[in-house]
């Protein structure tokens, strides 16, 4: 059967019409954030630069993305239709189904959607992923810093002993299919997610410990969010069923937080190494406020700038980590449509056809991309501090 | 600086012992050893051949007592036949003898592959070489253009060269191998037809520009960025200088400047960055390796980790191991040693 094909130029037309929800939301967001970015702090200072607003777009562009996804994608991201088995670009499908716009791959499901839904997977475990291993990384790093000594030896030791493991053995250790009937990603999910209700509720516990009209109410919503998500991710238990991850994603989950909380660890002991030398800590010792007050009020918000940087930096690392797990076919399962997965069945028969290789791979290198170049921006805006 | 050396030599043995604790606790997982022994019978063998068979090889015994077997401090025991009671050999293609004996790490005994059916020494030092080479060709490329990237940056801080250069560094930081390798094979293998997309036939028929450029040019492509932004910081920090502002008020030229007084000084952090980018490389290895086909030290790491081959995976992370602390601690004594301002207490 012979198919159909559109020309080129429909097909970029097509594209960009295909993007309007994420077209509107840019314009709408990046136009009122230009025009008040002067009361915006540290994200106003962003539009200041070319390469700040670059990355301020590119972030925004895959998050729309990600967020429109269904209105976005002309098709199922799992949807074969075989007569477009290695359709190329513009192929028309039968039926009046719609136009492959980047063409089918070897299963004949459309790239287009299936680059589309691939953002979906990457904005939501790489940045949740990274805020957890800041948790984790902030949490042991501030008393590392702080107290020095054992403390500080102990827990180097540990960050040193992951941080000399290649990613990649650790990942084919711990993202094998096998190990899910083992107890050891719920042991791992169990304490790395126990990080953030510590880290919050000595936070709201060393700030209003006097003041129990304020602590109350905060403990309380600390505890009841952090146990109700906890619930929901370590045992897959959330009463109310909202909070649910799949076992295999809470396995990629956990090897990544795993894989990059060492780093925020040796970053942040740094940074407190460095800050606790200041007169404001020293004023704070002298008043005989608590080490943990001390750490978590006055030394971290110091920290904050770093911490920022290395955090969109980190969130462009782990969607490398996500692209390599699938690249290697760990841990996703093989008909996901996430880049790194798409990259490797596409990269298998680059001599034959091309077409399917290429979104995903200028999508993950763009968001990337994008987020190193805000996170260069951040640096530049707070060096200027 | 001696004692300091013993002492990091100490860590280093400590971590290394931890390190291969954790990977022999996990690739001794019950599913893993399963998935070993499913790959030397056969996919559809009852559970009892499983079992019996991980009984025979000595798969069941106590962890411990494996990993002083593996560590060379516990005596190797032979299979027993059960039929006639004699000793026979556990491995028959790695010619292990057929009687115990303490044959571990510490008596430089790598053990035996189940996958490779070879000993992993024949196995793992012949497709180290062959990284080696991988390498060697890698630093060659990456290293002096990074540098000169960083220096030409960072000569002028904010100039149009400066920023240029600057975004494309970002660029190459922002593109893993399997996104290059990916690209490149598609402008110079499938439209250009300039090179092979494989390097398969390096292994064998030797390293030609044609099969080799591809693999190197893509590992090299995402450490460049990141060395050139930190000799660009360095560089940028010694231009500020008092001493640079003297040559140039002295009436030097500014290529001398930057050749003479500069160069020499802002070469210094890059010197640690570039030592400690070969455990990045090691990842880069692995999806190089697999991406071109070329039967190195990352290519024998999957296939050792697919199959759950015990002994060649401990080898390979004892030589990642190894390899990222030894680099660590290199990067330090030369840091010492190139900064006369740091010593070592």
């Amino acid at each position: 059967m012979q198919l159909e094909f559109i020309g080129p130029f429909q097909i970029i037309i097509g594209v960009l019409v295909r993007f309007w929800p994420v077209w509107l939301g840019l314009a709408i967001v990046l136009g009122a954030s230009f025009f008040y970015r002067k009361q915006l702090g540290l994200y106003g200072h962003l539009f200041d630069s070319g390469v700040g607003i670059a990355g301020v777009a590119i972030c925004f562009f895959w998050l729309f993305t990600a967020i429109f996804s269904s209105t976005i994608a002309p098709f199922d991201p799992l949807a074969q239709i075989p007569v477009m088995k290695d359709a190329l670009p513009g192929a028309v499908a039968p039926d009046g189904a719609g136009v492959y716009l980047f063409g089918g791959d070897k299963l004949s499901r459309d790239v287009f959607s299936r680059m589309v839904f691939g953002s979906q997977i990457v904005l939501i475990i790489a940045p949740a992923a990274t805020a957890f291993a800041l948790m984790v990384g902030i949490t042991l790093g501030l008393p590392a810093g702080y107290y020095g000594g054992r403390v500080d030896t102990i827990l180097s030791f540990l960050a040193n002993l992951v941080l000399a493991f290649p990613v990649i053995l650790l990942f084919y250790l711990l993202v094998t299919p096998g190990i899910m009937d083992t107890p050891i990603p719920y042991g791992l999910a169990g304490l790395f997610f126990l990080f953030p209700i510590i880290f919050f509720a000595t936070l709201f516990y060393t700030r209003y410990k006097n003041r129990p009209e304020r602590l109350y109410p905060l403990m309380a919503i600390t505890l009841i969010v952090g146990g109700w998500i906890y619930a929901g991710l370590v045992f897959d238990a959330d009463p109310l069923g909202i909070v649910h991850i799949d076992p295999n994603q809470l396995n990629i989950f956990v090897a990544v937080v795993f894989a990059s909380s060492p780093g925020v660890f040796r970053i942040v002991r740094g940074l407190v190494m460095d800050i606790k030398t200041r007169d404001y800590v020293a004023a704070a010792q002298t008043r005989g406020e608590t080490p943990w007050y001390i750490m978590l009020w006055e030394i971290l918000p110091n920290a904050r700038g770093p911490l920022i940087v290395d955090a969109c930096l980190r969130i462009g690392y782990t969607t490398i980590l996500l692209g390599t797990l699938g690249y290697f076919g760990l841990g996703l399962a093989p008909e996901s449509p996430d880049w790194g997965t798409a990259i490797k069945d596409a990269s298998r028969l680059l001599r034959s056809f091309i077409h399917p290789a290429l979104p995903p791979t200028i999508a993950l290198m763009s968001f990337v991309l994008g987020l190193n170049l805000l996170a260069d921006a951040l640096r530049e805006q707070s060096m200027k501090d | 600086m001696f004692a300091f050396i013993i002492r990091r030599l100490g860590t280093m043995a400590l971590t290394m012992l931890c390190l291969t604790l954790v990977v022999f606790f996990m690739i001794n997982l019950e599913p893993n050893l399963k998935k070993l022994a499913i790959s030397q019978l056969d996919m559809r063998s009852p559970p009892e051949q499983i079992e019996s068979w991980l009984v025979k090889n000595g798969y069941r015994q106590n962890f411990f007592v494996r990993y002083g077997q593996w560590l060379g401090v516990v005596q190797k025991q032979p299979n027993i036949d059960p039929a006639t009671g004699k000793a026979v050999q556990r491995f028959s293609f790695c010619n292990e003898p057929a009687e115990p004996y303490y044959g571990g790490i510490l008596q430089g005994d790598f053990g035996c592959s189940t996958k490779f059916k070879t000993r992993v020494s024949a196995k793992l030092f012949p497709a180290l070489g062959a990284t080696g080479k991988l390498m060697f060709w890698v630093m060659v490329t990456m290293v002096p253009i990074s540098l000169l990237v960083g220096i030409l940056a960072g000569m002028r801080e904010g100039s149009r060269t400066d920023r240029s250069l600057s975004v494309a560094s970002i660029t190459t930081t922002a593109t893993p191998e399997y996104v290059s390798g990916v690209i490149f094979t598609v402008v110079f293998a499938t439209w250009l037809g300039w090179l092979n997309g494989s390097a398969a036939s390096a292994t064998g028929q030797g390293i030609t520009f044609y099969n080799f450029t591809l693999p190197v040019m893509t590992m090299a492509i995402y450490g460049i960025g990141y060395i050139a932004r930190m000799t660009r910081a360095s560089m940028v920090e010694v231009m500020t200088q008092q001493y640079i502002r003297t040559a140039r008020l002295k009436g030097l030229s500014f290529g001398n400047v930057v050749v003479k007084h500069a160069l020499r000084n802002a070469l210094i952090a890059p010197f640690t960055v570039i030592m400690l980018q070969f455990p990045w490389l090691l990842t880069g290895v692995v999806i190089v390796e697999t991406m071109f086909r070329y039967q190195g030290f990352g290519f024998t790491l999957v296939e050792a980790a697919s199959n759950n081959d015990i002994d060649l995976l401990l080898g390979c992370s004892l030589v990642s191991v190894f390899v990222v602390l030894s680099t660590q601690l290199i990067s330090d004594i030369g840091y010492a040693y190139l900064n006369p301002r740091i010593r070592v207490q």
